[in-house]
């Protein structure tokens, strides 16, 4: 790597400023305001605050639905992060061995990327209405009974339903190109070393696709956790009652619904650190068995 | 051990392009067979067949008897080295070497030894333990020959397996491989684009251009009797002389009116005529030799110059005295051969 010195030592500083106060103005200032708001109780009309310790976090631990929120949003998480990716990876799998049409597959397969996360809330509203939702005329047929948005566990299946179908787009491209950047003739080494295309997968194909899962694992992580936030909302119509939510809506919901700043941000200090020890843990456990090429 | 037959094998490709015209020929067991021919020329195409890598068109391939067109490549008791190594780089040396045998349920003990026999035979004990990316290009080589060997396999298949090093290197491998192919007495089919290596390692060398087979035959007969101009001018460094000619009454006569040799009755016509660059024999003779450039190559040199207004190279040892400008050459009639101009077949 070259090494640039500036003669100027504010020159450097200027350029990195609009990228500085980006993160400034909408990471560290906000952060710190939730990480101190979350010792403070408010004034709902914002005449004043007071220090209460670590009183709104004991507050959350004894919240019968703040537990309840928590266990659904962890279900959430891996049925959305779990199922996207191995859909994702079983279509990529299956579109690489495509020769012919690749380019119609392909497309077929990503145009659903493009679909904005309220918008995938709102599709899948339509596609499960209790009147005449095809989806909720397909489950019918099985005796299943289907009520989004009355029955719990029903709004959070169309939830993870919606929230896969919109994940699994990126996790296809990302497969693919990692498929494909897996050299011709080492695949050809494994046909000619084992005769059994399952095993060849899971021995050759996988462990040289795993940079590729790895990203993608933190990737819809996050996306499971907060990019979901718009369809939920949506399929919730912004009227929660009592249907799941998961953590984050939640820090909404007691935050500008229920005006309780100090709740509410004692639960995205409490998000915060469980991503920051999530991507520490993974990078430690995972990386140490992954090879990069 | 096995012979290879391959019947009126040929490929089309999905575009319709025939990579390889309808062709046959045996490999005997034990038997280094080398394809060689320029780069497009359908060799690699036909090893892939071999290998199961390819569909086959049309023909029918068999591996000890055994026809084996629609036969799994894992299945076909073969072993493949590639051009680019094709190592598994998440897997140690030892497990590369080792994965085709324990797909094959081999006890893990038995593995065990082999692996490290083989990495014995191939001075690769030290770095059993690396992975693909620890090592240098002969290295990872020998990898992927200890890959083949471990398998005890019927055919070995190189698919150029040298071009990716280099030419020290090269030289050392060649020598390597030919060696380990006699002590084990595997069959193999070596892929090349090198006529020195095609030389120097093969039992009986294939010559291929645009899909077809031009000769088949050992080195001496491909190298001292060449079928067509196409063999002739491919095959030796520098290639042998092609020179214009006509023949009449008789007699083949350059264009330049030397008589050269007594010809074959009843043709007459242009001819094109070959001779290699060591059989002219210079100082005396009827025709002259144009000496434009001198190669000193130490061992011998090599004259470049030409012959009745056509290009002409001269081998000479060391010894002989040579100067630029026209010196009188003979062409001995024995050493000579006579090719049809218009289809480059020989007469």
């Amino acid at each position: 790597m070259k090494r640039a010195a500036f003669d100027n030592r504010w020159l450097p500083i200027l350029l990195l400023l609009p990228q500085l106060s980006i993160i400034c103005l909408f990471f560290y200032w906000p952060a710190w305001q939730a990480l101190r708001s979350s010792f403070f109780l408010q004034d709902p009309f914002g005449f004043g605050e007071t220090f209460v310790g670590w009183a709104n976090y004991t507050r959350l631990w004894t919240s019968s639905e703040y537990l309840k929120n928590a266990g659904f949003t962890a279900i959430f998480s891996l049925s959305v992060t779990g199922l996207s990716l191995a859909i994702a990876l079983l279509l990529a799998v299956k579109a690489d061995t495509v020769l012919r049409g690749a380019k119609t597959y392909r497309t077929l397969l990503m145009w659903v990327y493009a679909v904005a996360p309220p918008m995938a809330g709102f599709i899948a509203l339509i596609l499960f209405n209790q009147r005449w939702g095809p989806m909720t005329d397909f489950f019918a047929m099985f005796g299943w009974d289907l009520q989004v948005r009355l029955d719990y566990f029903d709004t959070g299946f169309v939830m993870v339903v919606a929230s896969v179908w919109k994940q699994i787009p990126v996790n296809f491209i990302f497969f693919l190109s990692g498929l494909q950047s897996i050299p011709r003739a080492v695949r050809e080494a494994a046909l000619i070393d084992n005769a059994s295309g399952f095993s060849r997968f899971w021995t050759v194909t996988f462990p040289l696709l795993a940079p590729t899962g790895f990203f993608l694992l933190i990737i819809n992580i996050t996306y499971s956790l907060f990019d979901t936030f718009g369809l939920i909302d949506t399929i919730l119509r912004n009227n929660p009652g009592d249907n799941p939510v998961t953590l984050v809506y939640q820090v909404y919901l007691d935050g500008f619904r229920g005006q309780d700043i100090g709740g509410s941000s004692a639960q995205s200090v409490v998000l915060m650190v469980l991503v920051l020890a999530l991507t520490i843990m993974q990078f430690r456990l995972v990386e140490r068995r992954i090879h990069y090429t | 051990m096995a012979n290879v037959t391959l019947n009126q094998i040929r490929k089309v490709y999905g575009n319709g392009f025939e990579a390889v015209k309808p062709c046959s020929f045996r490999i005997e067991d034990g038997e280094f067979l080398v394809l060689v021919g320029p780069s497009g020329c359908g060799k690699s195409t036909l090893l892939r067949m071999i290998a199961g890598l390819e569909d086959i068109t049309e023909g029918e391939l068999s591996i000890g008897d055994r026809l084996v067109n629609t036969v799994d490549p894992a299945n076909r008791d073969i072993a493949m080295v590639f051009q680019n190594y094709a190592l598994y780089p998440h897997m140690t040396v030892r497990k590369n070497i080792g994965y085709g045998l324990k797909n094959r349920k081999t006890p893990p003990a038995e593995i065990a030894r082999k692996v490290d026999e083989a990495a014995a035979m191939l001075n690769l004990g030290a770095y059993l333990d690396r992975k693909p990316s620890q090592l240098s290009g002969g290295q990872r080589q020998r990898v992927a020959m200890g890959r083949a060997i471990v398998r005890d396999p019927a055919l070995f298949l190189f698919d150029e397996p040298l071009s990716n090093l280099d030419a020290k290197l090269r030289n050392q491998m060649r020598i390597e491989i030919k060696a380990l192919q006699r002590r084990l007495g595997v069959t193999s089919i070596y892929v090349t684009h090198d006529q020195v290596e095609a030389m120097t390692m093969a039992d009986r060398i294939v010559v291929l251009n645009g899909g077809v087979i031009e000769q088949i035959g050992t080195p001496s007969e491909i190298y001292h009797s060449p079928n067509s101009t196409f063999v002739a001018s491919f095959m030796g460094a520098p290639p042998m002389n092609l020179v214009k000619a006509q023949l009449d009454e008789g007699t083949v006569r350059l264009d330049c009116g030397t008589a050269v040799m007594a010809a074959p009755a009843g043709r007459s016509g242009p001819v094109t005529l070959g001779i290699r660059p060591e059989d002219v024999r210079i100082g005396s003779g009827a025709a002259r030799f144009d000496i434009a450039l001198i190669e000193e190559l130490g061992a011998h040199r090599l004259l470049h110059g030409q012959v009745a207004g056509q290009p002409f190279t001269v081998h000479v040892a060391k010894e002989t005295q040579v100067s630029h400008g026209p010196q009188p050459i003979e062409l001995p009639p024995a050493a000579m051969a006579l090719f049809d101009t218009a289809t480059g077949a020989r007469l």
